[in-house]
């Protein structure tokens, strides 16, 4: 059989012809398979959804429990048959519950990595290698340039900036599942032990992360009422970037605006946001993430989708690699 | 290397001037000798290592890599030294015992030649990390562009050593890189640094600006009257045949102005300021004096056009005396002597303005005679030239500035204390034919306002938002809506950079004129007839 024919593009999103099922897709469809919790994967209202249990409480959380007609938790290693095509979910160290979708017939086996990246991260079960006829990889951080440094030493920069402007407080964006947790865990790591001060909307996904025994210490709600200005003097906070910008932010003194993502590689893109400590913590892989995770699969052919594919398609071409761009629509190209 | 590197990657993101001198301050008392003093001449513009071309850099790394991914990896980053920084690869078993200090990577880049300097790039490029290479590559490049200007880092030194910047300008021309003795004095372990060499800057002495009710205070026979002249403020400086002409801050300026340097042929320190023209006949405008500044090398074509001069106000030494605890009557006596031997085509003596009472002065200060005076000088006739912004002996009494009635069309968001503030505003003013005006942007001001006012216009900004562009939002201004400030400014020169044609000299938001329908206000032929 063709690869086609196994898995293709559809606006739905990845479509599994024999099996019947959507790959994260992006309208409400009969039968989906999710990879991991981020919006743009996992949408509200779908007939069925099969997905990690972690995956699915966080889709609970966001949605409320009636976001899908029927759940199926999926095991990580384990092969359910879905109409004679065999599925395995395989973690892929992206954020909590994340994981690569196995999908195989007749043969043939194909890769959907969804969103994954290679470093340690202590919120999530690393990414697992998983030996297959076609890698689809994702390519949001698919240039050379993109190159994550290691996480803790932006952490250790961070503290060394808390320490150099002791009466300033330190406002960390952060998207709300996932990467603000990794922080938080990055700090408790690298020994800090004050309260760190939360915005509203990290407070349920927080908690959820301390249910699954993810230890992020103490978190206190930055409201008005905890504290006056000076008390958030030296703190730091963790909130969804956007919250920044808003009137929010002008509760914390002199704040110092920090950004956790890959883009704060670039110094452009750090300057244009207003960002004045850019954090490299990504929840992606990088360059050569990318580049050595493709070589592990041992695949013979890579589809590339979501971000910059004419590059990875380049690298590959240049291995000898067959590769193409998957058109997916929907995904947000700035994920991270 | 690496603490430069990241000391870079800090100033370049950090706007506010405190946090800048912080991060200055701590690089310097942690980071030892040689590699601070290497550090603070890198910033200060005093190192001199060969330049290495941007063409250079390119072919270094596509001997390294595919031209196609470096081609998509500079497409989107758009900074040649960021994209080569960060995509040089690891050279494979090339892992140095060390992470290179800057004091190495200076050396190896100063003993390089001409010919294998790409060689040696090369090598120090495969040994360093990301943050690193981008300061290697910004050293052999020239220029960091960091937003630190060296006034500001002798004030980081200032502050390190609680001593008084003017100090370190005083000092500043007769060290060399790396400072120790200079770091020695400043960390209290060593006596200040002697003055050995020739033709060294004196801190200036400052005016404080006429405040409300001073004047009324003071006699006006105690004081002398000088025209502001709207130039720069330059110190002359010859001694031992040693020719210098030191900006207000201390910085050497003799390299863009070669044809006042050369009439700099006697043995003395004279304060004034530079203009261009030829002051037995005409001084040029603002716009003229513009064609010589900010220029590393300067055109014979441009010096003909646009020759510099000095209209000297002030000596603080001649023939080898130190005058400046004489009081001003005398120093002025003598300096009216002086300026006689010089050539009068490159100085002159910048006139007594005479005044019988402050009424008097008041008049001639809002009509000046000449547009590039800017107001009037009162200076004491008994007081001495001291360094600094002493309290008393001299003020500045400056024209009113200009006003302009312009529409708020974009906001920027402001950093740290404003960060969540639409603070930075870009205003225009109409133009075009009757029934098809269209607003016109003519500056951009971040200053003027109260706390409170800036809330309001905040929330004006937000309720008033057509697009967003990043940090930067564009606010609904026609015929009908929009708010209109009053921008107070100095002055306004031409432009090509923008659209409107002219450029305005410290802008400021002077009031919200919340009353003031959009369409009443000014146009850009108002501003256009200011130009001279």
């Amino acid at each position: 059989m063709r690869a086609s024919d196994l898995l293709k593009p559809r606006p739905e999103g990845l479509y599994c012809p024999p099996g019947d099922f959507f790959i994260d897709p992006v309208r409400p469809v009969a039968r989906a398979l999710i990879t991991h919790g981020h919006s743009d994967h996992a949408r509200s209202g779908h007939g069925s959804v099969l997905a990690t249990r972690q995956t699915l409480d966080i889709m609970a959380l966001r949605y409320g429990e009636d976001f899908a007609g029927a759940t199926q938790a999926a095991v990580l290693g384990e092969t359910i048959d879905l109409n004679g095509v065999s599925v395995s979910f395989h973690p892929a160290g992206h954020v909590l519950g994340s994981a690569q979708i196995a999908v195989e017939h007749r043969g043939m086996r194909i890769v959907a990595s969804g969103d994954y990246k290679r470093q340690k991260d202590a919120t999530c079960q690393p990414f697992e290698p998983i030996p297959c006829d076609i890698f689809i990889t994702e390519a949001t951080f698919g240039l050379p340039v993109f190159r994550h440094p290691p996480d803790t030493e932006e952490i250790v920069r961070l503290l060394k900036s808390a320490a150099q402007f002791p009466e300033r407080s330190h406002l960390i964006g952060a998207y709300a599942l996932g990467k603000a947790q990794r922080v938080m865990r990055l700090l408790r790591d690298c020994g800090y032990d004050r309260p760190i001060y939360i915005h509203g909307a990290l407070a349920k996904l927080s908690e959820y992360y301390q249910s699954q025994g993810i230890d992020l210490g103490q978190l206190d709600p930055a409201t008005v009422d905890s504290g006056g200005k000076d008390d958030f003097a030296g703190a730091i906070v963790v909130g969804p970037p956007a919250a920044f910008a808003d009137r929010w932010a002008r509760r914390f003194p002199d704040p110092i605006s920090c950004f956790a993502s890959g883009w704060m590689r670039i110094r452009q893109r750090a300057k244009q946001g207003g960002v004045e400590l850019p954090l490299i913590i990504s929840d992606h892989a990088d360059w050569d993430e990318l580049t050595a995770t493709i070589k592990e699969t041992g695949a013979a052919e890579i589809w590339v989708t979501h971000g910059r594919e004419e590059a990875l398609v380049r690298w590959c071409e240049l291995e000898g690699i067959a590769a193409r761009p998957l058109h997916l629509v929907g995904y947000e190209d700035e994920g991270d | 290397m690496n603490r430069f590197a990241e000391l870079l990657d800090r100033l370049v993101l950090t706007p506010s001037r405190n946090g800048k001198l912080t991060l200055l301050t701590d690089y310097f008392r942690s980071v030892e000798d040689p590699d601070r003093g290497l550090a603070l001449a890198a910033i200060t513009g005093d190192l001199s290592i060969a330049a290495v071309k941007p063409a250079m850099l390119r072919a270094l790394v596509v001997e390294r890599m595919d031209p196609v991914l470096f081609g998509y990896s500079y497409d989107y980053v758009g900074d040649l030294a960021e994209t080569v920084s960060l995509v040089w690869p690891q050279a494979p078993g090339n892992i140095p015992n060390h992470a290179p200090t800057l004091a190495e990577v200076v050396g190896k880049l100063q003993a390089a030649s001409r010919s294998d300097g790409p060689k040696v790039l090369a090598r120090l490029l495969d040994s360093a990390s990301i943050s690193a290479r981008f300061a290697i590559i910004k050293l052999v490049t020239g220029g960091l562009r960091i937003g630190v200007s060296a006034r500001l880092a002798k004030q980081a030194l200032a502050d390190l050593g609680q001593v008084d910047v003017t100090e370190i300008e005083e000092l500043w021309h007769g060290l060399t890189p790396p400072y120790t003795s200079l770091f020695a004095w400043l960390e209290g372990k060593a006596g200040k640094p002697e003055r050995t060499a020739l033709a060294l800057f004196s801190p200036v002495m400052l005016a404080n600006p006429v405040g409300d009710g001073d004047l009324e205070k003071l006699d006006p026979a105690d004081y002398a009257a000088e025209w502001k002249w709207d130039g720069i403020r330059v110190q002359a400086v010859c001694e031992g045949g040693i020719r210098r002409l030191y900006s207000r801050t201390g910085d050497d300026v003799s390299g863009a102005f070669p044809d006042l340097a050369a009439a700099m042929d006697f043995s003395a320190a004279l304060d004034g300021e530079l203009l261009v023209g030829d002051p037995r006949e005409a001084t040029g405008t603002f716009s003229d004096l513009q064609q010589r500044l900010n220029r590393k090398s300067v055109s014979s074509k441009i010096q003909q056009q646009y020759p510099a001069f000095m209209r000297c106000y002030d000596a603080l030494h001649i023939g080898g005396e130190d005058l400046r605890a004489l009081p001003l009557r005398e120093r002025r006596d003598r300096l009216e002597a002086f300026i006689g031997t010089l050539d009068p085509s490159r100085f002159d003596l910048s006139p007594l303005v005479e005044f019988p009472d402050w009424q008097a002065l008041e008049e001639l200060r809002q009509a000046p005679p000449h547009p590039i005076i800017e107001g009037v000088m009162l200076k004491r006739w008994d007081s001495p030239y001291l360094a600094g912004r002493p309290k008393g002996p001299w003020f500045k009494w400056k024209r009113d500035p200009h006003t302009v009635d312009a529409v708020l069309m974009y906001a920027q968001r402001g950093h740290g204390k404003r960060s969540s503030f639409y603070s930075d505003y870009t205003f225009g003013v109409w133009s075009g034919p009757e029934g098809a005006e269209e607003l016109v942007p003519v500056g951009k001001a971040y200053f003027g306002f109260t706390d409170e006012e800036l809330k309001q216009i905040d929330k004006y900004v937000r309720d008033n938002t057509v697009e967003r562009f990043g940090p930067v939002r564009s606010v609904r201004a026609d015929r009908d809506n929009g708010l209109v400030l009053e921008v107070a400014f100095e002055g306004l020169n031409r432009s090509t950079r923008h659209k409107s044609g002219v450029a305005m000299r410290f802008p400021r938001i002077s009031r919200l004129r919340w009353d003031k329908p959009a369409a009443e206000a000014d146009r850009i032929e108002t501003l256009q007839a200011l130009l001279d």
